[in-house]
């Protein structure tokens, strides 16, 4: 056989595999539309699927695992006092790799292959953003539990994503906190901001951190930024030190922020450095180290060390299955089954997508361990904020802010 | 003060660059191949002084010596498996084959520990001290000395030992070497074992510095190493010296002049510039090639 023909063989292959795809494409989009036009997945038999849509692997993996287990001690104990009128939950768990487009993926199997009713969202806010738009096509509403950019929930133009809800605060919430911490509490005059510019996260903090320091008479003498996955920090710090703040802010994740304050450290920056949610996190500890922490504070949903009785049962409970205290991200999945749960067992009827969005949007003084909380007409909780402190690595309770 | 300071910031990430440089250099030297799984050497070396140092509880020097020698001996593998056959093929051939093999390596590390990163374990109890309004910490001055005895080493082999001197007649001529007598493949292999040690040590100091390791570590550093080797003149060993060494400086104070995004950015504008201004780097000679 030439080459010639060879060629032409495998070119009509390749036109009938393209042709076959297509139609089998095709047939999916059929499916797709008579779905969406329907009132989303619904729960039928005994059990009731709930998807979980994690980050169990890559950089911010111990946040998606911290989500997933306290979700499921969440579950265990529903389903431990007889599940939601006689039904069973049942947690369907998939890893997104810290990735947003493996995280649409991820959302698309959830609702298709799975049928679930309603899904957990990925921890952060831009994976948690990647399966918005999946969540309002197929009508199953999502929660994530620590995805505190505004824009999950509501669009630039100002409308609201239907099927997208939270259990955490915003981030402009967390920014404000941090800065009338700064300047009231701590009494920060010159303040320095150093922010992670790779992500929608970090620029919120820093922004609305920025406004109430300034509304409060302070000064910004410093505002750099660095990118995720760097290294070396060091140059950057010796130029935010010759501005001698006394209060430096770093909104970003543990991965980087554990090198940028051991670093800062290093120079001989003593001054007091913040953050928040994003630095809760065991190896930001290990990265660090416990000396380097101390004189820093964090923002964060709750506090294990918080005095409240329905926190340290739940406190016990966690310790007796995962023998270690939960940290914020274990409360807020905890919390988000219980927000999730208290929806569906308000639903008349079918238990379907729809109705399930409908009851979590008006939910009202709801009490979970991060707060009692109230949504929004943007799908936000109304509820309060922790101001914590690392003490010889470990977080100590300082105060509770209320919105 | 601010000047000094970042100046030995940027020594300090120069000669981690410089370490990684200098495998890159010495293998190209000898078989003209670019060897971009030497990055993932590099992450394989931080990861044995991790476990070394926080499972195997050993001494910090014992740790580096143990990476060094585990990651000769996979340099000497990788050239036997993937390299060696491809002597005689083309270049684009070795070249999409060390891709190949960078990424086998990256991917096995993350499937069998998964790409989570790990935090190295204090190994000093860090210690500042000042001069000048400077502060310098003692890992600083480690890590610098690690380094700067590693590059004096090297040159003590390849000029004043039997197998130096086998490299640098197998790295001129080739066939030449052959006929006089000198054993090209396992001189091939020792360039691939000592430039791999290197990696692998430039692993372990980059872990105890920097702190934070991650299977996919040694991409960019191993880029930013091939810039530092490109920049000195390819193929020759104190030129990646330098190349790492002023690489650093230039990342430092773009960042200190502000620019902290622009940083990657200009270390390719140095290897876009420098392959146009003088491809064959700053202690290269214009020599024209072989036929």
């Amino acid at each position: 056989m030439t080459q010639k023909n060879k060629m032409k063989k495998y070119g009509s292959l390749f036109m009938a595999t393209a042709l076959l795809t297509g139609a089998l494409a095709g047939c999916n989009t059929d499916e797709d539309t008579s779905s969406s036009g329907g009132s989303g997945n619904s729960a039928s038999g005994d059990v009731i699927k709930i998807g979980a849509n994690l980050e169990l692997s890559g950089g911010v993996a111990s946040y998606g695992s911290s989500i997933g287990d306290g979700a499921k001690l969440a579950i265990e104990e529903i389903n431990a006092a007889g599940g939601i009128d006689g039904k069973q939950l049942e947690l369907i768990t998939v890893d997104n790799k810290s990735e947003n487009s493996e995280a649409t993926t991820a959302a698309i199997r959830l609702a298709e292959k799975e049928q679930v009713v309603a899904m957990l969202a990925p921890a952060t806010s831009g994976n948690a953003l990647a399966t918005v738009e999946i969540a309002n096509k197929y009508k199953v509403p999502i929660v994530t539990g620590s995805g505190t950019a505004p824009n999950v929930t509501v669009n630039d133009n100002g409308s609201v994503n239907e099927f997208a809800f939270r259990t955490c605060f915003i981030d402009p919430f967390q920014g404000t906190v941090a800065a009338n911490f700064a300047t009231k509490d701590l009494g920060a005059k010159n303040v320095a901001i150093y922010a992670d510019n790779a992500s929608d996260y970090a620029k919120g903090l820093a922004a609305s951190f920025k406004e109430t320091v300034l509304a409060n008479g302070g000064t910004v003498v410093a505002e750099e930024a660095y990118v995720a996955k760097d290294v070396d920090f060091k140059s950057t710090l010796t130029n935010i030190k010759g501005k001698n703040p006394d209060f430096v802010f770093i909104p970003g994740y543990y991965e980087e922020v554990g090198l940028i304050v051991k670093q800062a450290r290093d120079l001989g920056i003593d001054v007091p450095l913040m953050g928040a949610d994003g630095w809760d996190s065991p190896t930001l500890i290990d990265l660090a180290g416990a000396k380097a922490l101390n004189n820093t504070y964090i923002t964060n949903h709750y506090s294990s060390e918080d005095p409240d009785a329905s926190i340290q049962k739940f406190v016990e409970a966690f310790k007796g299955k995962y023998k270690e205290a939960p940290n914020a991200f274990h409360a807020l999945g905890y919390d988000s089954i219980y927000f999730i749960v208290d929806a569906i067992k308000r639903v008349d009827g079918d238990i379907t997508g729809e109705a399930i969005q409908k009851q979590l949007a008006a939910t009202k003084d709801l009490s979970l361990i991060t707060g009692t909380f109230t949504v929004d007409e943007f799908h936000n909780p109304v509820k309060s904020a922790t101001v914590l402190e690392f003490v010889d690595g470990k977080q100590q309770f300082n105060s509770k802010v209320n919105p | 003060m601010e000047w000094i300071q970042q100046l030995v910031n940027g020594i300090s990430l120069g000669s981690i660059y410089a370490l990684i440089a200098l495998g890159y250099t010495m293998v190209y030297g000898i078989i003209k191949l670019i060897n971009f799984a030497h990055g993932d050497v590099f992450m394989l070396g931080a990861f044995i002084g991790f476990f070394a140092i926080a499972r195997w509880e050993m001494n910090v020097f014992l740790a580096l010596i143990l990476a060094m020698a585990l990651c000769a001996i996979i340099g000497v593998i990788i050239e036997r498996v993937a390299y060696k056959r491809l002597r005689n093929a083309t270049r684009i051939a070795a070249l999409i084959t060390a891709i190949g093999v960078s990424l086998l390596i990256e991917y096995t590390v993350i499937f069998f520990r998964g790409a989570s990163p790990a935090a190295y374990p204090t190994v000093f109890e860090t210690s500042n001290f000042e001069i000048l309004g400077v502060k310098i910490s003692t890992q600083s001055i480690l890590i610098l000395s690690v380094s700067i005895f590693l590059m004096v080493l090297l040159q003590f082999i390849v000029h004043k030992t039997k197998i130096g001197k086998a490299m640098r007649a197998v790295s001129h001529d080739a066939d030449a070497a052959k006929l006089m007598g000198i054993n090209v493949d396992n001189t091939i292999s020792a360039t691939f074992a000592i430039g791999s040690a290197l990696a692998g040590a430039a692993g372990v100091i980059f872990g105890i510095y920097y702190t934070r390791i991650d299977p996919l570590m040694g991409v960019l550093p191993g880029i930013k190493a091939f810039i530092a080797a490109v920049l000195g003149g390819i193929g020759i060993i104190p030129g990646a010296m330098v190349g790492g060494l002023v690489l650093g400086v230039v990342e430092t104070i773009v960042s200190a002049l502000g620019y902290s995004l622009w940083r990657d950015a200009a270390a390719f504008v140095i290897l876009i510039l420098i392959l146009i201004i003088r491809p064959s780097g700053i202690f290269g000679k214009n020599a024209r090639e072989k036929v």
